[in-house]
């Protein structure tokens, strides 16, 4: 810890993959090139998370994509005003299924290839089976109510025909524990990020049957969530943080460094997982399980893609999910607190100075490239896409109301 | 005092601690505590207990499970909300510092809660403190159990007295500006390196 460091900033993480990004700017020396002096907490919830930002005793943290909405839109208690100034990393999570689940999806025309439609029928089949059978809906766990996990496979299983409030149970899990609860028979599947998914591969209990990263290409996982008072109080040390999150989300991306990496994110501080484990988020090279592997593009991005631009597009999806699933109310003062909540125009500010490629907007239509495509921004050129949903929708940020009415109506088909 | 009794629900994997909130909690009039140390089925043992108010420690990995089951859940007859006294934050400071969280069923008057978590909050940092006070006499007992060691290989390889061994432990300790202890760990470790234990 550098005694004359500039700015002091204490920040809170959950053992997980994708906290690497924060977790290396501290650990690797991003933070201190840009006079911060970054303590890092792990923590052991979310609602640790959100209590200690809420009382001050973290400036900021690594947080679900929706759940800084969730603190703003009044969902949580001790709720405090929250804000996305920098996005860390696209993609990253799976959906696992025990091995029973995966037999009778296989009787229903499921292969080990992770298409979604594909995947999506042959589990709809065996609901469907299952219920004429008289047996009880399976039960899928999600880390938390107001995450990507939720979202993601609730929107994955109503495009395939299944209402997942209705057709199967969800419950919460800490994601450490996934791959017992599913050994144990008390959950038949779930959505997590990395590496609890070839946690259960590996221990022959679990089938990897579909990925975020073909669900919603390029799609936002997790972000830096800040207090907003902080914020306001400290803007250069959060510009200072923006530019050292920068630098080590791009060092983070480069091959060359993944052994370096696993190595600082291996120990007990931070994940406490051997190396060897963390490989599959950061190769993309996964084992599905009965001997299939796939190498899946664009399975995790830390940088890559505008990984870290806080898109408004990305917070807006999240709500309209949020929506869809009567996690909150469709009102204008509401869409106007998830417009308001990621803050690229602090991102595009922290880092102006390094002459970076950055965005020229602030949101996108989501689900509109169909190729990687560079894009005009200010600076050198960006890459964006492919950032496709598996069913082919866009989601168009100007039209929430028509994309809120497409989604009533997609069940009910 | 009590006039109907709440009934609490107590939810920590140290048994040590739960047992100590416990206890306090009775001491303080409260008949109906339960204690829960795994939260398996944990939805089913609330739908049976129906706690007014619950304790669970913030090191538990499951608050985010709870959480929603006290929003969503049909096995929760009456809601069940965080206890945020929003005209106490300092309560809830003193309550995140000392490692604890509450839960209350809906409608509950903050003033039949507030003693209940002030009671956890005081019972938390005292376990706290007990736990780091144990730690360093357990430290303390095992640095003494090593110089008694680094005594011995002096006196049967020196031919020196008790004495003797532990000023020139000590002597070394100030020449180098070490703890008597850490010395003394060299020497058992260099000891056991060089050849069969001379200190039995």
């Amino acid at each position: 810890m550098s005694m004359g460091a500039e700015h002091q900033i204490t920040a809170g993480f959950m053992p997980l993959f994708d906290s690497a990004v924060l977790v290396a700017a501290g650990e690797l020396g991003f933070a201190a090139r840009e006079g911060i002096d970054l303590t890092l907490h792990r923590e052991t919830s979310w609602a640790n998370i959100r209590d200690r930002i809420a009382i001050g005793h973290f400036d900021l943290a690594h947080m679900l994509g929706p759940m800084p909405l969730a603190c703003n839109l009044g969902l949580t208690p001790l709720a405090s005003d929250t804000i996305v100034p920098f996005s860390l990393g696209l993609g990253g999570n799976c959906v696992t299924i025990s091995n029973a689940v995966w037999t009778g999806m296989a009787a229903h025309g499921a292969v080990p290839d992770l298409d979604p439609a594909r995947a999506g029928a042959a589990l709809g089949a065996f609901i469907r089976e299952r219920a004429g059978a008289g047996r009880d809906p399976l039960r899928f766990a999600v880390v938390h109510p107001h995450s990507g996990h939720n979202y993601e496979l609730r929107y994955w299983l109503a495009a395939c025909g299944v209402d997942p409030s209705r057709e199967i149970e969800i419950v919460i899990v800490p994601p450490p524990f996934m791959a017992d609860a599913l050994a144990a028979g008390r959950i038949d599947g779930y959505c997590v990020g990395e590496p609890w998914n070839s946690a259960a591969v590996a221990a022959g209990t679990g089938h990897i049957v579909t990925v975020k990263a073909l669900l919603w290409r390029n799609s936002p996982e997790k972000v830096i969530g800040a207090r907003k008072a902080w914020a306001e109080q400290a803007p250069e040390a959060l510009a200072a943080l923006l530019r050292a999150l920068h630098h080590s989300a791009r060092w983070c991306q480069d091959p060359a460094n993944r052994g370096e990496l696993a190595a600082v994110m291996s120990q007990r501080g931070f994940l406490g997982l051997p190396a060897a484990v963390q490989m599959p988020i950061l190769t993309g090279h996964l084992r599905l399980g009965g001997g299939a592997e796939l190498d899946i593009d664009d399975f995790f991005l830390p940088f890559d893609k505008a990984a870290n631009f806080p898109w408004k597009s990305h917070a807006l999806w999240f709500y309209t999910q949020m929506v869809r699933w009567g996690h909150v109310a469709h009102t204008p003062e509401n869409l106007a607190i998830a417009r308001d909540c990621y803050r690229p125009d602090l991102y595009r500010s922290a880092l102006k100075p390094l002459g970076v490629a950055l965005p020229g907007a602030n949101a996108k239509v989501e689900g509109a490239l169909k190729v990687a495509t560079p894009v005009g921004s200010a600076g050198a050129s960006l890459m964006l896409g492919p950032d496709g949903f598996f069913d082919g929708q866009i989601f168009d940020p100007d039209e929430i109301d028509t994309y809120l009415q497409s989604q009533k109506t997609t069940l009910k088909a | 005092m009590v006039r109907t009794s709440l009934a609490v629900l107590v939810i920590d994997e140290n048994r040590i601690r739960a047992s100590v909130i416990e206890a306090g909690l009775r001491e303080a009039g409260h008949q109906r505590v339960t204690v829960i140390h795994d939260v398996s089925g944990i939805a089913r043992r609330i739908a049976e207990i129906e706690p007014d108010v619950i304790v669970i420690d913030l090191e538990n990995p499951n608050r985010d499970m709870l959480e929603n089951m006290f929003q969503l859940s049909r096995a929760v007859k009456r809601p069940i909300a965080m206890f945020v006294d929003r005209s106490d934050q300092a309560s809830i400071e003193a309550a995140v510092d000392a490692g604890v969280s509450a839960y209350v069923v809906d409608g509950l008057r903050q003033e039949r809660v507030k003693p209940i978590l002030d009671m956890a909050i005081s019972r938390f940092n005292a376990f706290s403190r007990m736990a780091r006070e144990l730690e360093e006499v357990r430290g303390e007992l095992e640095n003494r159990k090593v110089i008694d060691r680094a005594k011995g290989i002096l006196m049967k390889s020196r031919g020196l007295s008790e004495e003797a061994a532990y000023t020139l432990l000590r002597k070394t300790a100030m020449n180098q500006n070490r703890k008597i202890s850490d010395i003394a760990q060299s020497l058992v470790t260099a000891a056991g390196l060089l050849g069969p234990a001379e200190d039995e």
